[in-house]
């Protein structure tokens, strides 16, 4: 049974269409790429997953329940959490606070509750915390808890946003460019990271550059080239697709010439 | 219907006043992205500063020193204040641009004082009339209107045919495209504090014989050619005539319906329907993404 | 509240205290009354920093609601509903203490009006439900656009009460009767509670100080935060935005009504001069002034700023020396005077560290 489905999804950006005909679908448990060049609408279908923007036409399916049309706090609400290509990390609060930003819809307490401090309200911000806390552990962060999210380096906000979606328990998780500006070692953890949140009963869906990574970690591939679909299969097989890897060597070919 | 028309010609008047402080909106926002919130003091300071220079120079003379001198004005404040700002969030800018409508209403008030004054009429005096289709018009009605037409005029062809004009509308259209281009990006927002000062400057000259100059008059004005802007959508300065038009016609023609005392409620109401309905304008494109949030 | 917080918060009572036992060996006990009336319109300017400087919503339509507050305790608890005098629902009213029946205050007639507790609550009421209704379309507005929307609001409520007779137009309503709490404290502007009515307005001021405190150190105000810094972030972790930024509208605009209820008792009676655009941007001033996301600040500055301009000091200049706050401010330390007073001080203490010091706060 698949968890994510996706459906005919097509997307203009005015005129410029930037998606067209892309169905695929995430089983549960499975870690899913999505890969394909710059400006191959990547990220946008990220976007029309999460909510973020809505598809000019198609669906997109949660364990049979309709994404599309909800706001993106409702698709969280259902289970999906991202992070985002360029980190957006809550500057100006600490480490444990954007983590337990994560718990949030995990808790009820309004503007009432927390105002008066009601007990019950007090338990929760404790086991809010607890967890937050317990999420920072896991990714060795358990030290920064209290230093501000914009004073850690770049590798370090990746975690803390990692660990901020894992906050919000998702079944479906997405990543969008989880490598990119980490060095050689911080790919590695990350892919362990990425496997261990998997063995935790979480569906992945990624949008990577690094095909080392991808390699690494995906046990399916779908290739988007300019917004339409090339393959859409086990790694193995996407890895040896003629179209996709006339699509990489050419990209190749003009990154050696260049 | 000469009751109506009377109406009418009053609502196209001070429409056409509206109209100019829209086009001011309209003029800073696409070119630097702040909404001045003291553009209706350009208005107020240039009725003052004419009054003051007509009491030794002759009317016209008068009138020419006082859009210089407000536009000048308008430039420097952009030099001076803008263009040091360390955050441009624009929570930050809408409390900068109220800051300055209130200092310069204050200083207005000790420079001059809190009386209310007026130009002369420019041609003829209060008694005098023009007949239009049986109903009353005085003379100034036509220079108000006269004025604003040529304006808009002028404005649309320094937009279209001059180099400096389309140098404008790149630097709203795309700054960072318009400085990769060569332009002088902080000289065009200079010269758009400058021009949207002297446009508010030569209105505020115009209606001063008819509905006075006065220190505090700046923020109604402001507001009412805020309702003119968003009514033909941000960013469009020809729209912003027919916005103007309009919110003058409401204006005048709630009169008829309501008390006085509430003749400004329409326009501030038009503001929040249109905000809350068609916050883009009536000519505006179907996306929101500009003006609402996610 | 942590243990620390608590010790500050007695520090600042015993100021309190301190102050009005030396205005009282000086003779000067009168200031007390400005300083009660700038305590409750600081009230104001925590509830608007917490929309400003936390959720990051300029509203230029404080004073309205502020008015609203102050006009629906004044009308209820002046108007005579004589009227309604023998009506079924109106004598189950008057029989839980509702309507009350008392003298009136320029001739021997006997006055049907709302007790001062219905009327303050019909007036949050009333707050809550324009707030609401404002709120939710504007708040879906963007940074000017909702500066806009709110400044016409302000304008439309300010005109609606110069031109309602009913509301006394330009002269407001006067007359308002005192309020009696019950334990002997009355809300009155009368000299012989004058000091009662200090150590009330400040009573209420720290209640709404730890309320919002709490508030800020909590779920509620770590998602206000969260959508300040990324509205995009905060949606995307299930957040819903909207709803928590028209939440903290209404609790911001509450609190402006609470002010301004209480302030008209004191002052037995409200003008509607209170509702105009140049009372909401000295609010948004004073907000600045405090340090933007800064309760405490907003406090002290205001109460300390308003004192000084009732008691005249910035004489003619008075709107003027706000209008150069909300320059200065903004162009010169757009995170508030005081991080910036801070490395002054340091740098004046420390200078070995100074350069370091100042180039982090800038960033």
């Amino acid at each position: 049974m698949a968890l994510l489905e996706a459906e005919e999804i097509r997307h203009c950006f005015g005129g410029l269409v930037a998606l067209d005909r892309v169905s695929f679908e995430v089983n549960a448990g499975q870690i899913k790429a999505i890969i394909g060049p710059n400006g191959a609408g990547k990220t946008t279908l990220f976007n029309i997953v999460c909510g973020l923007i809505q598809p000019t036409s198609g669906q997109v399916r949660l364990d049979g329940k309709m994404l599309t049309g909800l706001k993106p706090f409702q698709v969280a609400a259902l289970g999906v959490s991202r992070t985002f290509q360029n980190v957006s990390l809550f500057q100006h609060m600490t480490v444990i606070e954007n983590v337990m930003i994560g718990r949030h819809i995990h808790a009820q307490h309004g503007f009432a509750g927390c105002a008066l401090r009601l007990p019950g309200q007090r338990r929760e911000e404790r086991s809010m915390t607890d967890a937050a806390f317990a999420g920072l552990k896991e990714l060795g962060l358990a030290d920064k808890a209290s230093s501000l999210a914009g004073s850690l380096s770049f590798g370090q906000r990746r975690l803390v946003e990692l660990a901020r979606a894992l906050a919000t328990e998702p079944r479906l998780l997405l990543l969008d460019e989880p490598a990119s500006g980490l060095n050689t070692k911080e790919t590695d953890d990350l892919a362990a990271n990425i496997q261990h949140i998997r063995d935790r009963g979480v569906t992945l869906l990624l949008v990577e550059h690094d095909m080392s990574l991808v390699m690494d970690v995906a046990d399916e591939i779908l290739a988007l080239h300019f917004g339409v679909p090339i393959a859409d299969g086990p790694a193995a097989q996407v890895q040896n697709d003629p179209k996709v890897i006339a699509v990489y060597l050419g990209e190749k070919r003009d990154v050696a010439s260049g | 219907m000469l009751q109506t028309l009377q109406y009418f010609l009053s609502g196209i008047t001070i429409g056409s006043v509206y109209a100019v402080v829209a086009i001011g909106f309209n003029l800073i926002y696409s070119a630097t992205g702040v909404l001045n919130f003291a553009q209706g003091e350009f208005v107020m300071l240039g009725g003052m500063v004419a009054i003051t220079l007509s009491q030794f120079l002759p009317l016209p003379l008068a009138v020419a020193g006082a859009v210089v001198v407000v536009a000048l004005g308008g430039c420097a404040l952009e030099f001076l204040v803008f263009r040091r700002l360390r955050s441009h969030s624009v929570m930050h800018m809408v409390i900068v641009t109220m800051g300055l409508s209130i200092v310069i209403q204050e200083a207005t008030l000790h420079v001059w004082d809190e009386k209310v004054r007026s130009l002369p009429y420019f041609s003829g005096n209060e008694i005098s009339s023009v007949k239009l289709f049986g109903a009353a018009l005085s003379p100034q009605v036509c220079w108000v209107l006269g004025t604003v037409a040529v304006v808009v005029v002028l404005l649309q062809l320094f937009y279209k045919r001059t180099l400096c004009g389309r140098a404008m509308r790149a630097c709203s259209s795309n700054a960072e495209a318009a400085m990769l281009a060569g332009i002088n990006i902080g000289g065009m927002r200079t010269l758009a504090f400058g021009l949207s000062a002297g446009l508010g400057a030569l209105a505020g000259c115009v209606i001063s014989p008819m509905s006075m100059t006065h220190y505090e008059m700046g923020p109604g004005l402001a507001i009412k050619g805020f309702a003119a802007a968003i009514l033909g959508g941000l960013g469009n300065p020809m729209a912003a005539v027919f916005g103007g038009l309009a919110v003058g016609l409401l204006e005048a023609f709630s009169v008829s319906l309501l008390p006085a005392a509430f003749k400004d409620v329409t326009a501030f109401a038009v503001i929040l329907v249109m905000l809350f309905l068609r916050p883009h304008g009536l000519f505006g494109e179907g996306s929101t993404g500009a003006v609402r949030e996610v | 509240m942590k243990p620390g917080a608590w010790l500050q918060l007695s520090l600042f009572v015993a100021v309190l205290v301190g102050l009005q036992l030396c205005l009282g060996a000086i003779g000067k006990t009168y200031y007390l009354t400005q300083l009660t009336m700038a305590v409750y319109y600081a009230i104001v300017v925590m509830g608007l920093s917490l929309v400003m400087g936390y959720a990051g919503q300029v509203s230029l339509g404080h004073g309205a609601f502020f008015a609203m507050g102050g006009y629906v305790s004044a009308f209820l608890t002046t108007h005579d509903f004589a009227a309604l005098k023998g009506v079924a629902w109106a004598r189950l009213l008057e029989q839980c203490g509702v309507f009350v029946t008392r003298k009136s205050l320029y001739d021997t007639s006997d006055l049907l009006t709302v007790a001062p507790w219905a009327a303050f609550l019909a007036a949050m009421l009333v707050v809550v439900v324009v707030a609401v209704v404002i709120g939710y379309p504007a708040l879906r507005l963007k940074g000017h656009y909702l500066a806009m929307a709110t400044l016409g609001f302000g304008l439309i409520v300010y005109c609606l009460l110069l031109g309602t007779p009913l509301l006394g137009a330009a002269d407001g309503i006067t007359g308002v009767p005192p309020w009696r709490l019950g334990f002997g404290l009355t809300v009155s502007g009368k000299s012989a509670v004058r000091v009662q009515n200090y150590y009330l307005a400040w009573a209420v001021a720290l209640g709404v100080l730890v309320l919002l405190g709490n508030l800020l150190n909590s779920r509620a105000g770590r998602a206000l935060r969260a959508i300040h810094d990324s509205e995009t972030a905060a949606n995307a972790m299930g957040l819903n935005t909207a709803r928590i930024k028209l939440q903290a509208f209404v609790a911001s605009a509450v609190l402006a009504a609470v002010a301004g209820s209480l302030l008209t008792h004191y002052n037995e009676g409200i003008g509607p001069s209170e509702s105009s655009a140049l009372k909401s941007v000295r609010y948004v001033a004073l907000v600045a002034a405090g340090g933007m996301a800064n309760v405490r600040g907003a406090l002290v500055v205001s109460t300390v700023l308003v004192f000084l301009s009732l008691r005249g000091w910035f004489g003619t200049y008075d709107n003027a020396v706000f209008g150069i706050i909300l320059i200065a401010i903004v162009s010169l330390a757009p995170e508030g005077p005081f991080r910036p007073m801070g490395h002054w001080l340091r740098r004046v203490f420390r200078p070995a560290s100074a350069g370091r010091e100042a180039g982090h706060g800038a960033a």
